[in-house]
């Protein structure tokens, strides 16, 4: 059929396509496009009335242009003026560049479904179809409010033509996965899963991907499809291979359809019906035997059609996951194709028993080729196949195989590609866990990971090496011996050099009577890698050297004129400088008695999920076999950490001075030991406890110990907030640094951090006088110990105050701040809303657009929903409403509301009580200028607040 | 399925179908990195590989790569197939499809792929069924007063490469065999 030579060639395209081609260089194209571009242009605004034909070929030339790379902003009218018209390869083009090229344009969309409606109802199958193929094509909401409830009337209709039917069978399936909510399900539902027995297979085959979705949504209201796809299975597995006519593929009879058959039953539990399950097992059984027989054809398409159907079998046996007979000669077959000549069966067979692994019935078969998969992680060329034999080791792996696992694992991590190795690194430390019998090899397997890929060894792995450690007395000597041991190679990883200070830091007293590895021996070899590190690595070895100090009173001389040097005092870094100082000055000053409580050992972390286990599923996603089968296995053996309970990132709170600025005083336990809540919370529900005197970043002057005791706070009381305090708060909603206030006297600068539900606020004052404020005082109205302010302020200086903040429950009103000071002889009083509101402590969650409707319709109580109704107060630029949206903290969710403009967040508001799941959605109205914001929390109060604040932002 | 690319081998994108809606920035973004790792990536190899949340699936027919993002739950065996066939459909309309065809022809192309697959979805497996419809369009078009003279119809059939190259390998295979 050689079509193109008959056809409808246009002769002007095809001379364009050739210049492009004959185009030597990218400048000579781009010249040749514009040339083109403002030829067209011309022509379509030129007063002649273009025929149809010259219509067609140049809307055809700019998609051409487009589909090259290009950007085309006109040529849709006139494409809009092919869809009407009656010639049929005028309307195609038409349609094909609207299909291509759409945008929402609101006027051309009206024109489009005005097209696409007289050709629904023209009764013209091939214009039909067309129009369908349009709407499945842009599938945008407008497409769907316009035609979702037309288009299953046509569906089933009893005198629509079969092409028709499957057009309008996928049409629908697309409009509904853009926009459920407008296709309403119907008496139309029963009659599309009859269509299961239609006798045009064609129509089944099309049809059947529909129904699909639809069971995996509503899978009550459409069960009755599943013994109807059973006997349409039963016929097809036992067609011969010529029965099927034009439906035959390769001799394989209906492939596609088999495939699709096994995949719906896949949205359904074994049949019921003892009559229909044992039709199906016979299936079922048919096809693995056929596996069996020698092939009809040596062609890879025969070979592939055949093998695609047995995968989606063996998906569906693992799938009901009952009947262990299917299960075992399932994992028989793939192991056959363990060892096949064909690389794609290899990687399948590798994949599909990762998922056989999990079941109880064939975790023992699967066991068995053990040593056919170490030999492909060694032996394939391929990396992707490579990739999935290391998942089946992990998958497979029990207590009886552990050690050689992971030693073939790590082995493998020394040459293993940069893409995975960090993927890697996780699951030989997850698995290392939780088969550790002796934890003297769990911490020689880590020790090994840092050593080998220390690069990729992140932040959980070695927080979760020292939670164990640390929970663990049994291993305590043998941890600080293997890394006081690793320590002394000479040049060793900086994680390695993390986790060596963390523990000899806390447990270097164990090893200390061994004279090879006295006090000083281990300081020094901690030392001599202090100046190759990074600056948290530095913090933490500092925060070791004090430890040191209470441990090992005899190295308080040394480490004391290590921290007085001038590199560490006067670091530029002012984290590493604070902690300088800090412990120079705790070391001098405090007690023994003292100095031994604050620096007390680590107490036990809580035990909770695997911090690395939490990171390997997110970097998998949720609902991966493997992760949630190390899960459940956990439940019931209790093995190493017991409790299954969410509780993610214990190790980062507990380290986190070692990654972030944030709260210094973890580590070393201050927080607790600082004598905070004294005074009934006023407020209620925040705690900011103000210790730290104006910081050493203050550029004012050195810390003076007799600003603790100066000058007595004035005795006035504290005036009411300013009128316009509320609105000061509002423009620190969505961002954290700031001015909050100004006047002529004072400028008030903030910078802030949230972290779960801690905080810190470093205030600035600054005054911006020439002459000294004096008396100077500040006073969060809150339940706080509180260190005042430097008294005087010198003209032009600024100070800074640091307030430590903790959400202890949820809360509506912002903490007062109030500063008093004499500018000349006057007294000023004024008192400020701090910016701490409740979304500061938003963590953000990242869902897919199913759970995040899932969620949202858990949240359904009316008390839980907040809604506002606002006139815009700003601009509603895209851009800038996203920031703000980031800047609240939570995450900001592409591709879940079905209406591209609106934008929907969610995330959860920690306090120290609870966790409070929050969901937003905010709409705008750009005609109306006007928003819908709606709030779902699973706590009332916070969804009011919520809504209050942001109303405000936008 | 999620999109469907074709490209040259020297990356060269000849055809592009997107089943849900992306921005044009990310989908250049997107065919730029595919093209990169498809093209790397050596004979023999493996069809599959996945990438961002998606699992590719590719097939290279003479100078021509053909590859197709499909989702977790989709079964890759048969989205070659899908390819194969995609193929077999060029290359009756055409008679002996060659990678000119689909450049100077671009628009017949992608209108036999949305008679076969719609959505992501197949429509039909059926060629007859697939060719009919595009049969009855061409009936259906006017006839312009002089074809143009066809000078790519010189370039080298795709499908009967992939067959010849196809059936050498077996012969290798066969002869490393022994």
């Amino acid at each position: 059929m050689p079509a193109v030579s008959k056809g409808d060639g246009m002769r002007g395209l095809a001379v364009f396509i050739s210049d492009i081609r004959n185009c030597k260089s990218k400048e000579a194209e781009i010249k040749r496009i514009n040339k083109e571009l403002a030829n067209i242009r011309s022509k379509f605004k030129g007063d002649k009335a273009l025929d149809g034909y010259s219509k067609k070929k140049y809307v055809c030339k700019l998609l051409f242009i487009f589909l090259l790379g290009h950007d085309i902003d006109f040529g849709h009218m006139e494409a809009v003026n092919l869809l009407s018209s009656n010639k049929y390869t005028e309307k195609q083009i038409g349609y094909l560049f609207i299909s291509v090229l759409v945008n929402s344009n609101s006027e051309l969309i009206r024109l489009i479904n005005n097209a696409i409606k007289n050709d629904l109802s023209s009764r013209n199958p091939t214009f039909m179809c067309l129009a369908l193929h349009c709407i499945a094509n842009v599938g945008s909401r407008e497409m769907a409010e316009a035609f979702a409830s037309e288009i299953p009337r046509i569906l089933v209709a009893g005198d629509t033509m079969d092409s028709v039917k499957q057009s309008a069978a996928l049409c629908l399936l697309r409009l509904y996965k853009t926009s459920p909510d407008l296709v309403l399900m119907g008496e139309w539902t029963s009659r599309v899963v009859h269509l299961l027995n239609d006798q045009h297979m064609g129509v089944v085959t099309a049809a059947i991907s529909l129904i699909t979705c639809l069971s995996q949504k509503n899978p009550d209201e459409f069960k009755t499809c599943v013994s109807l796809a059973v006997s349409r299975l039963s016929r097809i597995v036992s067609s011969a291979s010529t029965d099927l006519q034009d439906y035959t593929y390769y001799f394989v009879p209906a492939p596609w359809l088999s495939c699709k058959l096994l995949r719906l039953l896949q949205c359904y539990p074994p049949p019921e019906d003892g009559a229909v399950k044992g039709r199906l097992v016979e299936c079922l059984e048919t096809i693995l035997n056929k596996a069996q027989e020698p092939p009809k054809s040596k062609k890879v398409q025969h070979s592939n059609a055949k093998n695609a159907i047995l995968f989606e079998a063996i998906s569906l046996i693992i799938h009901y996951d009952s009947e262990p007979n299917l299960l075992v000669r399932a994992c028989n077959q793939l192991g056959q194709f363990l060892q096949h000549r064909e690389t794609n069966l290899r990687y399948l067979a590798l994949e599909s028993m990762c998922t056989l692994a999990s079941s109880e019935f064939s975790h023992e078969a699967v066991k068995t080729h053990i040593e056919t998969v170490i030999n492909a992680l060694k032996t394939e060329r391929d990396v992707s196949v490579r990739q999935r034999a290391a998942d089946l080791l992990y998958a497979m792996c029990d207590r009886s195989n552990a050690k050689q696992i992971v030693a073939e694992m790590l082995s493998y991590l020394e040459t293993a590609d940069y893409s995975i190795r960090e993927e890697m690194v996780l699951k030989v430390a997850i698995l290392a866990e939780k088969y550790a019998v002796d934890y003297s090899w769990y911490v020689d397997t880590i020790l090994n990971l840092i050593r080998i890929a220390g690069d990729y060894v992140s932040e959980e792995v070695w927080y979760r090496v020292i939670q164990i450690v640390i929970n663990r007395d049994d291993v305590q000597g043998y941890a600080a011996k293997t890394v006081f041991e690793a320590l002394q190679a000479p040049a060793c990883h900086e994680n390695m050099v993390k986790v060596g200070g963390y523990i000899l830091g806390e447990f270097g007293n164990l090893i200390a009577g061994d004279p090879r590895s006295s006090p000083l021996v281990q300081f020094n070899l901690l030392h001599s890698k202090f100046h190759l590190c990074s600056v948290p690595t530095r913090a933490l070895l500092l925060s070791a050297y004090i430890k040191f100090i209470n441990l090992f009173p005899e190295t308080k001389a040394t480490i004391q004129e290590v921290l007085r040097c001038d590199s560490q005092i006067r670091n530029s870094d002012v984290e590493l400088q604070q902690r300088a100082v800090e412990y120079l000055k705790l070391s001098s000053i405090a007690s023994t008695d003292v100095l031994a409580t604050v620096l007390e050992e680590m107490p036990p972390f809580p035990e909770r999920e695997s911090s690395i286990l939490a990171k390997l599923k997110k970097k998998k996603g949720p609902g991966t076999v493997s992760v949630t089968d190390l899960e459940d296995s956990k439940r019931e053996g209790g093995e190493l950490n017991g409790g299954g309970e969410r509780g993610p990132d214990t190790a980062a709170m507990a380290s986190s001075n070692a990654s972030t600025p944030s709260p210094s005083a973890d580590l070393l336990g201050i927080r607790s030991a600082a004598p905070v809540g004294a005074a009934p919370a006023s407020a209620g529900s925040l705690l900011v406890d103000v210790f730290s005197e104006a910081g050493p970043a203050a550029p004012s002057a050195a810390v003076n110990d007799d600003g603790f005791l100066s000058s007595a706070p004035p005795s006035e009381d504290p005036a009411p907030p300013l009128p316009e305090a509320d609105e000061l708060l509002n423009k620190f909603v969505c961002k954290n640094n700031g001015v909050l206030f100004e006047n002529q006297l004072l400028q008030i600068g903030i910078k802030s951090e949230y972290r779960q539900n801690l905080g810190r606020m470093y205030l600035f004052y600054g005054n911006k006088t020439s002459v000294q404020f004096a008396s100077f005082t500040t006073t969060p109205q809150l339940n706080v110990q509180t260190k005042p302010v430097e008294p005087l302020v010198e003209g032009g200086a600024q100070i800074q105050q640091v307030l430590n903040i903790e959400c202890l429950t949820d809360f509506s009103d912002a903490p007062l701040l109030n500063i008093k000071f004499r500018y000349g002889g006057a007294l000023q009083n004024l008192t400020l809303k701090l910016p701490v509101t409740i979304n500061k402590f938003f963590q953000p969650t990242e869902m897919t657009s199913h759970d995040f409707f899932q969620r949202w319709k858990q949240l359904s109580q009316p008390q839980q929903e907040a809604q506002k109704i606002f006139k815009a107060n700003h601009g509603m630029d895209t851009e800038v409403l996203k920031a703000k949206l980031l800047g609240l903290g939570s995450a900001l969710l592409d591709d879940v509301d079905p209406n591209p403009e609106n934008y929907v967040c969610a995330g959860v508001i920690q306090t120290k009580g609870q966790q409070v799941g929050c969901l937003l959605r905010l709409e705008p109205n750009s005609q109306a200028q006007m928003y819908r914001l709606t709030l779902r929390c699973s706590k009332d109060s916070v969804s009011k607040r919520l809504c209050e604040l942001l109303a405000e932002q936008f | 399925m999620r999109f469907m690319l074709l490209f040259s081998r020297q990356g060269k994108l000849r055809l592009q179908k997107w089943y849900t809606a992306t921005a044009e920035r990310d989908k250049k973004k997107m065919v730029r990195e595919l093209m990169q790792i498809v093209l790397a990536r050596k004979p023999k190899m493996c069809s599959f590989l996945e990438w961002r949340d998606l699992k590719i699936v590719y097939k290279r027919y003479a100078s021509l790569y053909f590859c197709c993002a499909i989702e977790e739950q989709d079964n890759e065996l048969i989205t070659l197939e899908v390819i194969h066939r995609f193929v077999e459909l060029l290359d009756k309309y055409f008679g002996s499809v060659c990678e000119l065809d689909i450049i100077f022809n671009f628009e017949k192309a992608y209108f036999i792929l949305d008679e076969f697959l719609m959505g992501g979805e197949i429509q039909d497996t059926s060629k007859k069924s697939v060719l009919k419809a595009i049969e009855q369009a061409d009936l259906l078009q006017e006839v312009t007063t002089n074809p143009p003279p066809l000078p790519w119809r010189v370039g080298v059939s795709v499908l009967f490469l992939y067959k010849v190259i196809t059936q050498i390998e077996q012969i290798y295979d066969i002869w490393l065999e022994f």
